[in-house]
């Protein structure tokens, strides 16, 4: 009966009032999939609008540097609004205004999807709140401002711990106030059944592009795919279309903060447990009474104690592999990305350039690597000033 | 014949929520009680979360005062066993999955039929996904309460004609909290209920005065009350006994003037 599922993972875990709403989603995601306009519509945003299909540059200098394996970015930070956020933004809007829709909500952790949100609104002429943690409203001041400027109300969410998962928790409360008229855009690939499959598909892209430009680049398939995971959208629209390639190792990188064996990470394969929140079965981490755990990151887009239900099953069935990276790690990468290649990328993507330095090695110069570029460091410039110590006026 | 239904035998019934564990759990057990001894039909005695996502502003800081109290799920065991020594009135756990997920289902209903808790409200867990449950809280005789919203339409029959318990309406969109008006047909949404179920209908989400309680009373088999109860404990901390007692009278004498 249940739908959605991954393995034991996934499901429909959400109140009475918001059933009829996901029922609709399902139904109207089932018929505009199949819908050559609404893709053909689709397609051409993407191209025109959000500047795809991304590159898959190959770090030369960086290659060399670790040597090992040829590594190959996958240029997802450059794309309009600066991350692969829009990638799904675009699709769920789209799919929105079909519906009839004319507003839309969402919650944003960093800003990243909240900013992609209120551009995807703006463009397609749908009102659009934002709900963003507090805390997070101060740390990415900016990118509350971006978000008003482009027409979208941000509310500054007090409860809980005010940050990422608060603001999930009350963009879900917001929608079962308003659902005639109000899609709830979520930005990863998480929450109750179809969001994951709708995010993941909107998200894939990334894997499919990515794997015709190797192709043609190295005429092979790569060695392994790497990716950041927060919720994991990045990752898993990465690695969708490798999922059947046995020789390719897909590799999920987590925020392990100060280290998994401190209180202060957001590793949820490594620490969590089996648990059902946000409307998912899935890891979580959480105490020994089930309560959801205070999570920490230097990484605000994956600052988050749970992950996909996609996830959650490669990792069951061995298809994936997920690694903790700490903030140090993180923060070392990001730099070394700058100096090596000239790209300053967002210390989310940081912690999957971090692991490739780790491993890199350990492959062959004929064999190659994808890392998936989530998005660019623009935004981070400041915090990781902050953790070196060194004082900027903004 | 089961406790809940019997809440529901002598007129209209008031089922009064509290959060376990606010402001303490001694102080809390005291407030249970209390609600028993001064009229209430039915308690809910609510287990507190992390993140309650069905809940307002009143309630999720009740449920953040709990937590930060040392409320834990064996805490609220032990005030429902407190509670259940003191009185007979139905007690019915309300609550999200996950704490519940994770004592483990076979352990939880086994406790909870040890310690007299009659059944369990879970927002997060709809008609879809309600195996997840269902069949260890049926062998253990806790009644898993079905609940039913204003955006419910088509799903109303389905999901009535497999409630157990009593049937929990849900008076508006939204989240608990309290309301000045509430909008929704109720009596509409309580005839269609009725022809799928002999289960009672009690109206919860908005309510908080005699006046909407009389009013919502007259549509259904009861009313649920939480809100605007946590909000006096919110205010009163460990003096709250007296004014909840003196709350729960004012909206039993309501009730007694239907019919």
């Amino acid at each position: 009966m249940s739908a959605g599922r991954y393995g034991v993972h996934g499901g429909q875990y959400i109140p009475e009032t918001l059933m009829n709403a996901i029922h609709e989603l399902e139904e109207a995601y089932a018929h505009y999939k199949e819908d050559p306009a609404f893709n053909a519509e689709l397609d051409d945003l993407l191209k025109n609008y959000a500047g795809r299909p991304s590159g898959l540059y190959y770090a030369e200098k960086m290659s060399k540097d670790l040597g090992g394996a040829k590594i190959y970015l996958k240029r997802e930070d450059l794309n309009h609004t600066g991350s692969h956020k829009i990638n799904n933004v675009l699709g769920q809007v789209l799919l929105a205004k079909k519906m009839g829709k004319t507003r839309v909500i969402a919650e944003t952790g960093a800003g990243q999807h909240g900013v992609a949100t209120a551009t995807a609104a703006a463009l397609l002429g749908m009102e659009c709140e934002v709900f963003m943690g507090k805390e997070d409203t101060e740390r990415q001041a900016l990118n509350v401002y971006r978000m008003e400027l482009l027409g979208s109300k941000v509310h500054a969410v007090t409860s809980g711990t005010m940050t990422l998962k608060d603001a999930v928790n009350e963009t879900m409360r917001e929608w079962t106030k308003r659902i005639e008229d109000t899609h709830y855009v979520l930005g990863s690939v998480m929450g109750p059944h179809p969001f994951p499959m709708i995010v993941r598909d909107f998200q894939s892209v990334i894997g499919r592009e990515a794997r015709a430009q190797i192709l043609e680049a190295e005429g092979k398939l790569p060695a392994a795919v790497l990716a950041c995971v927060g919720g994991g959208s990045n990752a898993m629209g990465t690695f969708f279309a490798f999922i059947e390639d046995p020789t390719v190792d897909l590799i999920g990188c987590e925020a392990a903060g100060k280290g998994i064996h401190t209180e202060q990470h957001a590793a949820t394969i490594a620490k969590g447990s089996l648990g059902i929140f946000h409307g998912m079965k899935s890891y979580f981490c959480q105490d020994d009474y089930g309560q959801i755990a205070p999570v920490y990151s230097i990484s605000a887009g994956l600052d988050y104690p749970g992950i996909g239900p996609e996830h959650a099953y490669l990792h069951d069935i061995g298809r994936a592999s997920y690694v903790p990276v700490t903030d140090d790690e993180a923060v070392e990468a990001f730099e070394y990305l700058a100096k090596t290649e000239g790209i300053i990328c967002a210390i989310e993507s940081a912690h999957a350039v971090a692991h490739v330095q780790k491993i890199a090695k350990s492959f062959s110069p004929d064999e190659s690597i994808i890392v998936c570029l989530s998005g660019r460091g623009d935004k981070d410039v400041a915090a990781i000033a902050r953790y070196k110590g060194v004082q900027i006026n903004e | 014949m089961s406790r809940i239904k019997q809440a529901f035998d002598h007129g209209k019934a008031f089922v009064a929520f509290l959060t376990a564990g606010d402001p303490t759990p001694q102080v809390s057990t005291e407030l249970l009680i209390a609600l028993a001894e001064s009229g209430a039909d039915l308690i809910e005695i609510g287990i507190p979360f992390s993140d309650p996502i069905a809940e307002g502003p009143v309630i999720q800081a009740a449920n953040m005062r709990a937590l930060s109290a040392g409320t834990t799920t064996e805490t609220v065991f032990e005030m429902a066993k407190a509670v259940r020594q003191k009185t007979e009135v139905p007690l019915v756990f309300l609550t999200y999955l996950n704490p519940v997920f994770h004592y483990g289902y076979e352990a939880f209903f086994k406790k909870c039929a040890e310690v007299g808790v009659d059944g369990i409200i879970l927002p997060d867990l709809p008609f879809e996904e309600k195996e997840e449950v269902d069949s260890v809280a049926k062998q253990y005789g806790v009644d898993v309460i079905s609940l039913i919203a204003p955006t419910s339409e088509q799903r109303i029959r389905m999901i009535a004609n497999e409630a157990s318990g009593f049937v929990y309406l849900v008076s508006s969109m939204g989240v608990t909290g309290v309301r000045s008006e509430i909008t929704t047909d109720i009596g509409k949404m309580v005839s269609e209920i009725k022809q799928a179920t002999d289960c009672p209908v009690a109206v919860g989400f908005g309510i908080s005065t005699p006046e909407q309680a009389a009013h919502i009373g007259k549509l259904a088999d009861g009313v649920i009350v939480g809100s605007a109860l946590v909000k006096l404990v919110e205010a009163n901390g460990e003096a709250s006994k007296p004014v909840i007692e003196a709350y729960v009278q004012s909206i039993k004498r309501a009730l007694e003037t239907i019919e």
